[in-house]
């Protein structure tokens, strides 16, 4: 029997807090305007948007302390405002920066033991959304996954600072989040391993834009030449750091992935009641509404295994690890289901360019490679709960 | 739907219905069974959401859980809840919201008391998901009225004294006009009662046949040509009282066992088997999920519709994790516990061997509504898509096609 869940579960529901958030990002989301038209430019990130997230609703800080000048607030929060972002596509790098790095940063700080550390430094400018970040990790890649070895620990340059300072050779394919990025965090091999935070704007970072499935988050390619970089943490700390900030990236993209899904069966519901054939509504035909009925029942229960893993991110709970694989791998399948049948049940306009059913199916089929698939997730469940292969 | 308004303005606090619960056990006697159950319901104890008089106190339904701890907690004996699971999940509330006062004081005591137990007869050969096509007709006859016809699938026929009938009184109207509902005495002459044996080989129902049998009118429920209405309340009490189900603990129900044959059997293992294992175990624990979170909106007063999502979904697990279960004993799957005809206590779902779970889990999707029409509910009341055109609903039933 894996971790003991006979007794009392979280809190599923939403409160108020939360409920107000999701309100407020909506509002500011439902204005948003030329989202598609974005993906095909050179701007593909909205960062008007995000600061508008960031800073104005207080996305950026909300897993950070209030001591460092966030809001203190927890996974139930962030879970509740990726929602929303996924019902909207919004372009912006909420999961990169104020989920990941953020949270590869908290276990940095907790770690690290000096309160004067570079994690703190980094967070305090991180929580009202002046700093973006992102974690340099390829997008696919899974909690429980080794600790990266494509980008190593260089010798220093002559003239180099002694402590605290090194270089970086190497590189790190499709990074989710980076191109907004102003700073990143680089896990990296060598003596000693660790997670170091590169400047961005050091002409020895490369950033290559990727042509990607999903360009309402545009993936890249990041080399480093020598790149000049801060120790932030290093040991089974970074590993640790890097682990936790996996975690909280699929914990977080099972609920972008439920708003995704939702937004999808509500777009479809409203157009089946409204498109016509045979002089009937199409919604009336038994071949669409029992489709749309299985998947509503399947995304309300998605909506519990997300809040579910929320909530035990929030608090720490020792089932954390089996709530997390359980909601990513349930929502990934269950998202990618909604959006392509949005795009089967809107029929022709649904395969068009102009309508945004083809947003939504990138996304969730993006997401659900994302961070581990469901897969994955399973095969990590199958050694969480005892339930060996062979 | 019940009537959880307060009767009396004076209102119990949680506190004082607890004090009021541990006085009366401090002067109950526990050891005379029937006797402390009269007591209990005579001190409106027995469901507190029920007027006061007819065992309750007119208090709101959730404070009913106050009550039940603290008989339960005292080791009081109950009133076998199971074995009279209709009688108080469908014609209690029936007779409260369309009975006469007579029946109230007639029936209620000794229903919940567990001396009568109650069936239900509703589905006929003819109607099954179509209920309001129904054919069993009730014919006025001076004072009462003369019934004859056939239903079918009825669990506790064979120990009920009562069962919650629906006829047909007037076949020129359309179908919904044209019911009404009554108590039927099972014990009345022309009342036969009949073991329906299913495919797993036993018979947990029974088909029930009316030939000429006499009802009294004064135990008709309703006025006559509301059946339909009536039966209504019957099922939508049905519901709620599914609905307030508590959690189940990690890996309870079908699951379990296929999980338990898994670990303790590492010859059986394939990855094939593996992966199929894997994906129902995710899904039967965001099944178990969805119930509590179901069961916490319904706490916090924000009823939701996932009630239909939760049958749904049990439904089609038990039947893939059973089929699992069978492929996985291999060999031993091809053998069956028992076909003998017998008569089970009560359902057993995930009883037995896993040729009988396999089986048994085949009627999950039909009984208590089919999945078909659960998924028509989500899609025209939950999601309000529009209904398929109707050629029945204006007709009259004599005239419909069959």
């Amino acid at each position: 029997m894996s971790a003991d869940t006979s007794g009392r579960l979280p809190d599923l529901l939403y409160d108020d807090t939360e409920r107000s958030l999701a309100d407020a990002l909506k509002t500011l989301l439902d204005s948003q305007a030329g989202l598609l038209a974005r993906t095909e430019s050179a701007e593909t990130y909205d960062t008007a948007l995000w600061r508008k997230v960031a800073a104005d609703l207080g996305c950026a800080g909300l897993l950070i302390p209030e001591r460092d000048g966030g809001a203190g607030a927890s996974y139930r929060e962030v879970a509740s405002a990726a929602e929303e972002l996924g019902a909207a596509v919004a372009p912006v790098p909420f999961v990169g920066s104020a989920v990941v790095a953020t949270a590869a940063l908290l276990v940095a700080c907790a770690r690290s033991g000096s309160s004067e550390a570079e994690a703190e430094r980094l967070l305090r400018r991180m929580a009202d959304g002046e700093l973006t970040v992102a974690l340099a990790v390829p997008f696919a890649t899974a909690p429980g996954a080794p600790f990266p070895r494509s980008v190593r620990v260089a010798g220093p340059h002559q003239g180099d600072k002694t402590s605290g300072w090194s270089r970086l050779r190497g590189s790190v394919r499709g990074v989710a989040d980076a191109l907004p990025a102003a700073m990143l965090l680089v896990p990296s091999d060598g003596v000693p391993h660790g997670l170091y935070a590169v400047d961005l704007s050091s002409a020895r970072v490369t950033r290559s834009p990727v042509v990607s499935l999903d360009m309402t988050r545009q993936l890249c390619d990041i080399s480093f030449d020598d790149a000049p970089a801060t120790l932030v943490v290093s040991g089974s700390a970074a590993a640790d750091a890097v682990n936790a900030a996996l975690r909280a990236g699929a914990c977080v993209l099972a609920a972008e992935l439920l708003g995704v899904a939702q937004r999808c069966l509500d777009m479809t519901v409203a157009y089946v009641k409204q498109r016509h054939q045979f002089a009937r509504p199409v919604g009336s035909f038994q071949a669409v509404k029992v489709r749309l009925a299985d998947l509503w029942v399947s995304v309300a229960q998605a909506r519990a295994a997300s809040r579910y893993a929320a909530a035990c991110l929030a608090t720490g709970a020792a089932d954390t690890p089996v709530a997390v694989a359980l909601a990513k791998a349930y929502c990934s399948d269950v998202a990618v289901q909604a959006a392509q049948e949005c795009v089967q049940l809107h029929g022709g306009i649904g395969f068009t360019w102009e309508h945004p059913a083809h947003l939504y199916l990138k996304r969730a089929k993006a997401d659900s490679l994302a961070f581990g698939t469901a897969d994955a997730h399973r095969r990590s469940l199958a050694s969480l709960v005892n339930l060996p292969a062979l | 739907m019940l009537n959880d308004a307060v009767s009396n303005e004076a209102v119990l606090t949680g506190e004082e219905l607890r004090d009021r619960v541990r006085e009366f056990l401090k002067n109950a006697d526990t050891s005379q069974r029937q006797e402390f159950l009269d007591a209990r319901f005579d001190a409106g104890l027995a469901w507190v959401h029920f007027p006061e008089g007819l065992g309750g106190l007119g208090l709101p339904r959730q404070m009913q859980g106050i009550v039940d701890a603290e008989f339960a907690a005292a080791n009081a004996p109950d009133n076998e809840p199971d074995r009279i699971g209709i009688g108080l999940g469908m014609a209690a509330p029936t007779i409260l919201t369309h009975g006469t006062d007579e029946q109230k004081q007639r029936w209620l005591k000794a229903l919940w008391t567990g001396r009568q137990v109650w069936c239900q007869l509703f589905s006929e050969p003819g109607a099954g998901s179509d209920l309001a096509a129904l054919g069993t007709r009730a014919v006025r006859d001076g004072d009462g009225w003369v019934v004859n016809g056939q239903k079918v699938w009825t669990s506790s026929a064979h120990q009920a004294v009562w069962g919650l009938l629906v006829t047909r009184t007037d076949p020129d109207v359309p179908k919904h006009a044209g019911l009404t509902y009554f108590a039927c005495d099972m014990t009345a002459p022309g009342v036969e009662v009949r073991p329906l044996r299913q495919l797993t080989g036993e018979a947990e129902f029974n088909e029930v046949f009316l030939s000429d049998v006499r009802i009294p009118d004064s135990d008709r429920i309703g006025a006559v040509g509301q059946g339909w209405t009536v039966a209504m309340t019957t099922l939508m009490s049905e519901r709620v009282s599914i609905g307030s189900s508590r959690a189940v603990p990690r890996e309870a129900g079908m699951i379990g066992s296929v999980v338990k044959t898994w670990r303790d059997h590492p010859e059986l293992r394939t990855p094939g088997l593996h992966d199929r294992l894997l994906r129902l175990w995710v899904e039967a624990e965001v099944a178990r999920l969805s119930a509590e979170r179901l069961r916490q909106q319904l706490a916090a007063g924000q009823p939701g519709p996932e009630g239909s999502a939760a049958k749904l979904v049990f439904a089609r697990l038990n039947q893939e994790i059973s089929g699992l279960e069978v492929e996985l004993a291999g060999a031993e799957g091809l053998r069956y516990d028992d076909w003998t005809m017998k008569r089970p206590e009560r359902a057993n779902f995930f009883g037995r061997g896993p040729g009988f779970r396999y089986l048994r889990a085949k009627g999950n999707s039909i009984e208590g509504g089919t999945s078909e029409i659960l998924r028509n509910i989500v899609a025209e009341r939950v999601m309000g898509l529009p209904p398929e055109p109707r050629t029945d609903k204006e007709v009259a039933w004599k005239d419909l096609p069959r």
